[in-house]
Order: C-alpha cells, then sequence, then structure tokens
C-alpha cells in the first residue's frame, strides 16, 4: 500500500491505540500513592507536551530543509507541522493548569521556570501566523518563515531541560537519569499513550497537509481557468 | 471540584480540543467541495463554448 493511501488505516489504528490508552490510563494504571487520582492526568498531560515539543522541532526540520534544497512543499509542511505543535502545545497547556489546580491548588505558577519557558515557546509560534499572514505569498514569506521557524527550535531544549536546570521544586520531575520514577504498569501505561498522541498528531497533520494542497491546486485551477 | 472531576476536565478538554478539529476540518472540506463544484462548472462552459 502506497503511503498515500495508508492514511484512513492509520486514522483507524490511532483512534483503537488511543482507545486504548484512555483505559491504561484511567483503569488499568495504578493509583500514584502520593498524587492521587490527579495524576492519571500525567498519562496525557506528558505525552501532548513531548509531541508539541515533537512537531516544532519536525517544523524547524523542514524549514531547514526548505532553506538548504528550497521547495514550496517544504513551505506547506513546515507551516503544518508548527500548526500542530501549537495545538498540542495549547493542550499542554490546558491540561497542565488543570493538573496544576488540582494538585498544587493553582491554575497558574510564574515561580515554575518551565510553565513560563514552555509559554514562551507557545507565543513565539503563536507569532509564526501573525508573521506568516502579514507577509505577501510567495518565495520571500516562505524564507522568512522559514528562518522564524528555525529560530524557535532553540526555545525547545530550553524548555525541555528547564527543570533540571534551574532546580524547580514545584513541578515533578518524573524521568531522572535513574530512569522513570514510576511501576513497571504506570510506565507502559505512558508509553501507549504516548504512542496514541503522537500517531494522532501525525494523522493530524497528513490531513491538515492534504488540504493546505489542495486548496493551493484549486487556487492554480482557479487562476488557469480565469 | 473533586480530583476525579479534575481528571476528567482534562480528558474532556482533549477530547473537545480533536472535536473542534475535526469540525473545522469538516468546514474546509465543504468549502473545497463547492469550489471543486465552481471550477468543474467553469471548465464545463469552457468546453461547450469552444
Amino acid at each position: 500500500m502506497s503511503s498515500r493511501n495508508n492514511l484512513p488505516l492509520l486514522a483507524f489504528a490511532t483512534t483503537a491505540v488511543l482507545g486504548i490508552a484512555v483505559v491504561l490510563a484511567l483503569l488499568v494504571a495504578p493509583e500514584d500513592v502520593d498524587q492521587g487520582v490527579s495524576q492519571r492526568i500525567f498519562y496525557f498531560h506528558v505525552p501532548i507536551a513531548l509531541t508539541a515539543y515533537l512537531c516544532f522541532g519536525l517544523g524547524a526540520w523542514k524549514a531547514l530543509r526548505l532553506l538548504w534544497v528550497g521547495g514550496e512543499r517544504r513551505d506547506f509542511e513546515s507551516y503544518t507541522w508548527i500548526h500542530q505543535g501549537t495545538i498540542f502545545g495549547a493542550l499542554t497547556l490546558i491540561t497542565g493548569s488543570i493538573w496544576a489546580k488540582a494538585s498544587w491548588g493553582v491554575w497558574w505558577s510564574w515561580g515554575s521556570n518551565q510553565l513560563v519557558l514552555f509559554l514562551v515557546l507557545f507565543l513565539f509560534y503563536c507569532a509564526y501566523f501573525m508573521l506568516r499572514f502579514s507577509v505577501d505569498e510567495g518565495a520571500r514569506r516562505e524564507r522568512i518563515c522559514a528562518v522564524y521557524a528555525l529560530f524557535g527550535v532553540a526555545l525547545i531544549p530550553v524548555s525541555f531541560f528547564a527543570i533540571r536546570l534551574a532546580s524547580d521544586f514545584i513541578h515533578p520531575t518524573v524521568f531522572t537519569r535513574e530512569g522513570p520514577q514510576m511501576t513497571g504498569t504506570m510506565f507502559g501505561s505512558f508509553l501507549v499513550c504516548w504512542v496514541g498522541i503522537t500517531l494522532l498528531a501525525y494523522v493530524m497533520y497528513r490531513i491538515e497537509l492534504v488540504g493546505k494542497r489542495t486548496d493551493a491546486n484549486l487556487r492554480e485551477l482557479r487562476e488557469a481557468l480565469s | 471540584m473533586s480530583q476525579g472531576q479534575y481528571v476528567a476536565l482534562a480528558y474532556g478538554v482533549v477530547l473537545v480540543f480533536v472535536l473542534l478539529w475535526v469540525a473545522i476540518i469538516a468546514a474546509k472540506l465543504s468549502r473545497l467541495e463547492r469550489e471543486t463544484g465552481e471550477l468543474a462548472a467553469l471548465a464545463r462552459e469552457r468546453s461547450v463554448d469552444g
């Protein structure tokens, strides 16, 4: 089966994996001794955050390829990955905020470096869309957006490692040098959730990309016919 | 709110986001279908005129 035709199959597989992931996260994984039931937010919050980083990273990679090799399709790909990144970034902030309220009693903590740096990363990529829609379509816009997307990628490791670098005592660190600080069932559930969320991001990316390409093809066709 | 309600809220938000995205894509698909129809009609007119 060609990669162009496997999208429906991939979408069904994603639905199945996400269904299993929800069951594992809510019913199978044991309850955390310290945080109780609110820890179950972790199974979706952390994979969503990791997926947001991945999407921004892939957006930057496509931007680099655009500057290196060129090609309009890479601009679409970079734009679509960054769009996915902002969707998953918004979800990270919202689910994180709900978890914070359940665990710490506050919706947000400006004292937590990881939260603030993730917000900076998210707002940086939100500004990408303002930039994109303020420049006329064409090769110039493609290059400007690619350079902007590449600058943003520098914020990803800063945001990711902030908690370890800044001795943040509020935001929990689950993955340390000694490995994941959880039981095998918890870690297995987390991995299934991570696979499910990553697949969801990829399916959404593919569907959006088809839409954007079709849109561009229709515009060309309209110009040719008019 | 109880801890369980916060968990339900978090998972509910994810579900709402995905459903919202599906609705936006469905709207876009309808627009693409309409535009394709318009272009097909235009091409048919051209072929009849030509």
